[in-house]
């Protein structure tokens, strides 16, 4: 086996390669543009010549005589006939040009002035100034030698050079084209002594090399050859380019050689210069991209690089693993936070390498005894696929040998057991934005083909069930499951460091089953009550309370089973009516949380106690009782709320939405008004009686009111409708506990759409003067500009369905740009952050040992064990220090910033989600 | 100079209270940071910032320290060292 070897790289230096040296290590000179000959045979001193190495198995390479994958291939070099300048340095061979003396070369600066470039690049290098600094350094000087009109030096006049895209130089006011020759002569001029303040090591590079004389030829293992079913063979992009080099400088050769004239010549070294130019990078701008014969652009060096499908970007970035598996989703509220579902299919391809020891031995020889497929019974039974021997030759297990190789086990074994319940594996759902995103679960093999996870982690991945696909990862050593299991196991995550609440709660319907099991009491018999609680670890159960000789428990009574025992909370619930005067414990909604001792005393539960971001109980509990006991509770709150939905029944359909054929007349005759108030504004602003609004037109003017009218028109719909839809209505269940939907969803579902806008304004584009031809041409009222009376139930008008999809269309333009733009922020944020560490010392600092923050987020802070981003809770504090003397003092209007951050963030991550319709980023080259 | 004469920026309420220390207040800096010039985050002698201190002490050469003193709403005063460099 081979050892690693670990040396510390102490630096990394770049630099030009000189002719010389491409010369010096070429294995082979490339003289001629064809590849095979008749027989198929690699032609010699062909861009396929054998002794650029070897792509064909079996094949030993000229040079260094391995085989495939053993030889690394071998550079080889084309002698260019003229010089030709290199695209990638086009910048760098201005800047040469112009703060360097056209006659003797040197830098158009004085003595003193060098000196103080020294200076001030020796006093920077101190100071800890990065190449960076550096180069903005020598940009300066060169800046100040090229506004130099006479050379100190020689006193010869001095020519403005013009850069004609994309390589082609221009001298003077007469535009005198310099050739690269008498570029590179100028280049060669310049002393290594005035190199260094232009930004130059005349160590190991000098400037001429920027001017190509010879090309290297890269190994044919960079760029294979393929061969096509028909027997054809298929050259790569690199290839064909390099063809058309050799192509040209053999004819240019040959016209130079022949005394052609010079036009020609000149012709035949732009060409080349050309196909130079697009072999480094296909896209320069100025000049047409190189094509295949199909007319598909080449991809060529620089194209191999850059962007999304590029090296840096798709192999370096991101790469692809082993030890991995993907698919579908599906829910289980059986399953702990802490677990994942795994299909047997996958378990049995995943394995977790085991080392051989005295201890587990004989239990290793039974799993390997069964081999990589046992039989699949009423017990999943864990096999095992391959055994790697201490010198570490892999044994793979087969149900023949998987007898012979269990008997053959030793110490220093490795088996690669395959996965089985309780091993710590990664899971991930893309896009990962946050480190919510991946997080460890402990496995539970099951049958079925879909990965399945408790519903409260959906809002941590994101994720929902409607075919979505997630990833898994196994570990593979003792450290990384530690690390796991202490860093990223879930319910170390339940609190997010977005906001500082909990972002792993009860979601949809636990919320509602929470609602249903505390809302005014119920009472369940001991049938009701133990059906309830079936799906829970054993319970010690309460007394019951007695009425006309029966046995009851009541819905507080079992909510409080999985609360700790000395647990103590008040708040207000989400269904609270916020009355001007809370009467408290008497409240006649039930909206009064008060819990003491463990016991629920009064209150209703629902997304403020238990919810997803907001939840208080989760929040207090994950705080005073750490990790493990939030865990607990939120896996029996899960069975708990369940099983109440369940006792009771629940469901929503359309006719949740119905109100009374009075309420809807209400709705139209106030909408009917609304529109004719609309049109009385407009009337009144044709007549100019309309009274101007300070800083605003007066079409302005009448935009602001009829936008008030009709906003009012809405607000008016929704209460009406609202007043017929009460707490026995599942959709404002939904939507008042906070489970799911809101009451502006159920308004305009029942009552009325409302007002349709672009830009917050009403709707005016389309044809000329109007937005349909259905109005007339500048019809200001209040169907023509895009309100909606009706509401979804009722249905929309041809007119209000195309307005409705208009004010739609807004929000997926925002949605498209907004996920381009936020995922490129990302990137550029994590490129800018990824090494940044804390250290021993408190200080955050970069791989360059600088210091970045003196403490951590200037305050030292986790905001993930803040209270809403505050360092401590002084309400909780105070509850805690004075009991319920307290509750005078507490603020019950509790800021509710995660609450915020919260929907915020959704609605962000689920633009984000949306990848499809994302535009190209700006491209700024490198990575 | 004028431009910087009619408006001190310092005064801003956004902008953080500068110090420029002297040589052995710097030194003692680095030594109970346990770290050299180089380590430290950087300002430029071109900051608006620094420009109000050279009003007071002159020109302020590239290698001082200034120290920053910035209101945080969790940790009260942060106080954080930057050295002056050229720009
Ligand atoms: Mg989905
Ligand atoms: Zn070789
Ligand atoms: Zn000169
Ligand atoms: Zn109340």
């Amino acid at each position: 086996m081979m050892k690693g070897v670990s040396k510390r790289i102490g630096s990394i230096k770049f630099s030009c390669v000189s002719p010389e040296e491409i010369r010096k290590m070429s294995a082979t000179k490339v003289i001629t543009a064809d590849t095979y000959d008749d027989d198929g045979f690699p032609i010699d001193m062909g861009l396929m010549d054998p002794h650029l190495g070897v792509i064909e198995p079996g094949l030993r390479c000229k040079t260094c005589g391995h085989k495939v994958d053993e030889c690394p291939g071998h550079f080889g070099h084309i002698d260019l006939a003229m010089p030709v300048i290199h695209v990638g340095f086009i910048k760098d061979i201005k800047r040469l040009l112009e703060s360097t003396c056209r006659i003797c070369g040197r830098i158009l600066l004085t003595a003193e002035q060098i000196e103080a470039h020294r200076i001030a690049s020796e006093r920077m290098e101190e100071l800890g100034g990065d190449t960076i600094d550096q180069k903005l350094l020598t940009k300066e000087t060169s800046k100040d030698a090229s506004s130099k009109p006479i050379c100190p030096h020689c006193s010869a006049e001095q020519m403005k050079i013009k850069l004609d895209k994309p390589t082609t130089f221009r001298e003077g006011d007469d535009g005198h084209k310099l050739t690269p020759k008498e570029v590179r002569e100028r280049l060669e001029r310049i002393p290594d002594e005035d190199l260094l303040p232009l930004g130059i090591d005349p160590q190991t590079c000098r400037p001429e090399w920027m001017v190509l004389t010879a090309l290297a030829v890269p190994p044919v293992t960079v760029r294979p050859s393929i061969t096509l079913d028909s027997g054809d063979r298929s050259e790569d992009d690199l290839t064909h380019k390099l063809v058309d080099v050799l192509r040209i400088n053999q004819r240019l050769r040959e016209n130079r050689d022949a005394g052609a004239p010079q036009l020609i010549v000149e012709d035949l070294w732009e060409l080349l210069q050309y196909h130079v130019t697009t072999y480094f990078d296909n896209q320069t701008s100025g000049i047409p991209p190189a094509r295949h014969r199909s007319g598909r652009p080449l991809k060529t060096l620089v194209q191999r690089l850059k962007g999304k499908e590029g090296r840096f970007r798709s192999n370096l970035s991101g790469k692809r693993v082993n030890f991995s598996a993907r698919t579908v989703i599906s829910p289980d509220p059986l399953l702990s936070i802490n677990e994942v579902g795994v299909p047997i299919t996958a378990a049995r391809e995943l394995t977790v390498p085991v080392h051989v020891n005295e201890h587990n031995i004989d239990f290793l020889r039974t799993l390997v005894a069964r081999g990589p497929s046992p039989p699949e019974g009423e017990e999943h039974l864990v096999g095992v696929n391959y055994v790697i021997r201490s010198d570490g030759r892999r044994i793979r297990v087969t149900d023949r040998n998987a007898e012979t190789v269990a008997e053959g086990l030793e110490l220093d074994y490795t088996v690669e057991r395959q996965l089985m319940d309780g091993d710590v594996v990664l899971f991930n759902r893309q896009p990962s934005l946050h480190r919510m995103s991946m997080m460890a679960h402990t496995v539970r093999i099951m049958p079925g083909k879909t990965f399945r996870f408790n519903l409260c982690v959906c809002p941590p991945y994101n994720a929902d069930f409607d075919g979505d696909e997630m990833n898994l990862h196994v570990l593979q050593s003792d450290e990384a499951r530690a690390e796991a299991r202490i860093l990223m196991a879930v319910q170390e995550n339940i609190l997010s460091p977005r906001y500082g609440g909990p972002i792993i709660g009860a979601i949809h319907d636990h919320v509602t089953g929470a609602y249903y099991l505390t809302h005014d009491n119920p009472k369940f018999d001991s049938m009701q009550a133990l059906t309830i609680l079936s799906k829970l670890e054993h319970k010690t159960l309460v007394d019951p309370i007695e009425i006309d000789g029966e046995k009851y428990w009541t819905g507080k009574q079992l909510f409080s089973l999985v609360l700790p025992p000395d647990f103590q909370a008040i708040f207000k619930s989400s269904i609270c009516q916020n009355c001007d005067q809370c009467k408290k414990e008497d409240c006649e909604f039930d909206s009064y949380v008060k819990i003491k001792d463990g016991k629920l005393l009064c209150g209703t539960i629902d997304a403020k106690a238990i919810g997803n971001s907001k939840g208080k109980i989760l929040d207090k509990i994950a705080r005073d009782y750490g990790s493990e006991r939030v865990r607990q509770f939120i896996d029996e709150c899960t069975r708990l709320c369940l099983g109440a939905i369940m006792n009771r029944g629940f469901s929503t359909g359309i006719d949740d939405e119905d109100i009374p054929e009075e309420a809807s007349l209400q709705i139209r005759e106030f909408n009917k008004e609304s529109v004719e108030k609309v049109d009385k504004l407009v009337e009144s602003y044709r007549e100019g009686t309309l009274e101007q609004m300070p800083g605003r037109s007066l079409r302005e003017t009448l935009e602001v009111e009829a936008m008030k009218v009709l906003g009012k028109a809405r607000d008016e719909a929704g209460r009406v409708a609202g007043k017929h839809l009460g707490m026995e209505n599942s959709a404002v269940v939904m939507a008042k506990s906070g489970a799911r939907g809101s009451m502006l969803n159920l308004s305009q579902m029942a009552g009325a759409v409302g007002q349709q806008a672009v830009r917050g304004e009403r709707l005016s584009r389309g044809y000329w003067n109007r937005t349909l031809p259905h109005f007339k041409k500048g019809d200001l009222g209040a169907e023509a500009k895009g309100f909606v009376a009706n509401s979804y139930k009722s249905g929309l008008n041809p007119t209000e369905f195309f307005f409705h999809s208009m004010g739609g269309r807004e929000g997926l333009v925002d949605t498209a740009v907004r996920t381009s733009r936020s995922g490129y922020m990302q990137r550029r944020l994590i490129s800018a952050l990824e090494d940044l560490k804390l250290t021993a010392d408190g200080t955050i600092r970069n791989t360059a040992d600088t210091i970045v923050q003196f403490r951590y987020g200037e305050d030292g802070v986790d905001p993930a064990r803040t209270v809403q981003g505050k360092a401590i809770d002084l309400d909780d504090v105070f509850a805690e220090v004075l009991g319920d003397d307290a509750e005078l003092l507490l603020q019950l209007e509790e800021a509710s910033i995660g609450e915020d951050y919260a929907t915020l963030e959704k609605d962000e991550m689920e633009f984000i989600e949306e990848e499809e319709v994302s535009f190209e980023e700006p491209d700024f080259g490198g990575e | 100079m004028a431009d910087i004469l009619t408006f001190n920026v310092l005064e801003h309420s956004l902008v953080p209270e500068h110090y420029l220390l002297t040589d052995e207040e710097a030194d003692q800096v680095l030594s109970k940071l346990r770290i050299t010039r180089d380590q430290l985050p950087k300002i430029r002698r071109t900051d608006p910032g620094i420009k109000v201190l050279e009003n007071i002490y002159g020109p302020i050469d590239e290698g001082k320290l200034v120290k920053i003193v910035r209101k945080s709403e969790t940790a009260e005063e942060f106080v954080v060292y930057r050295l002056v460099i050229r720009g």
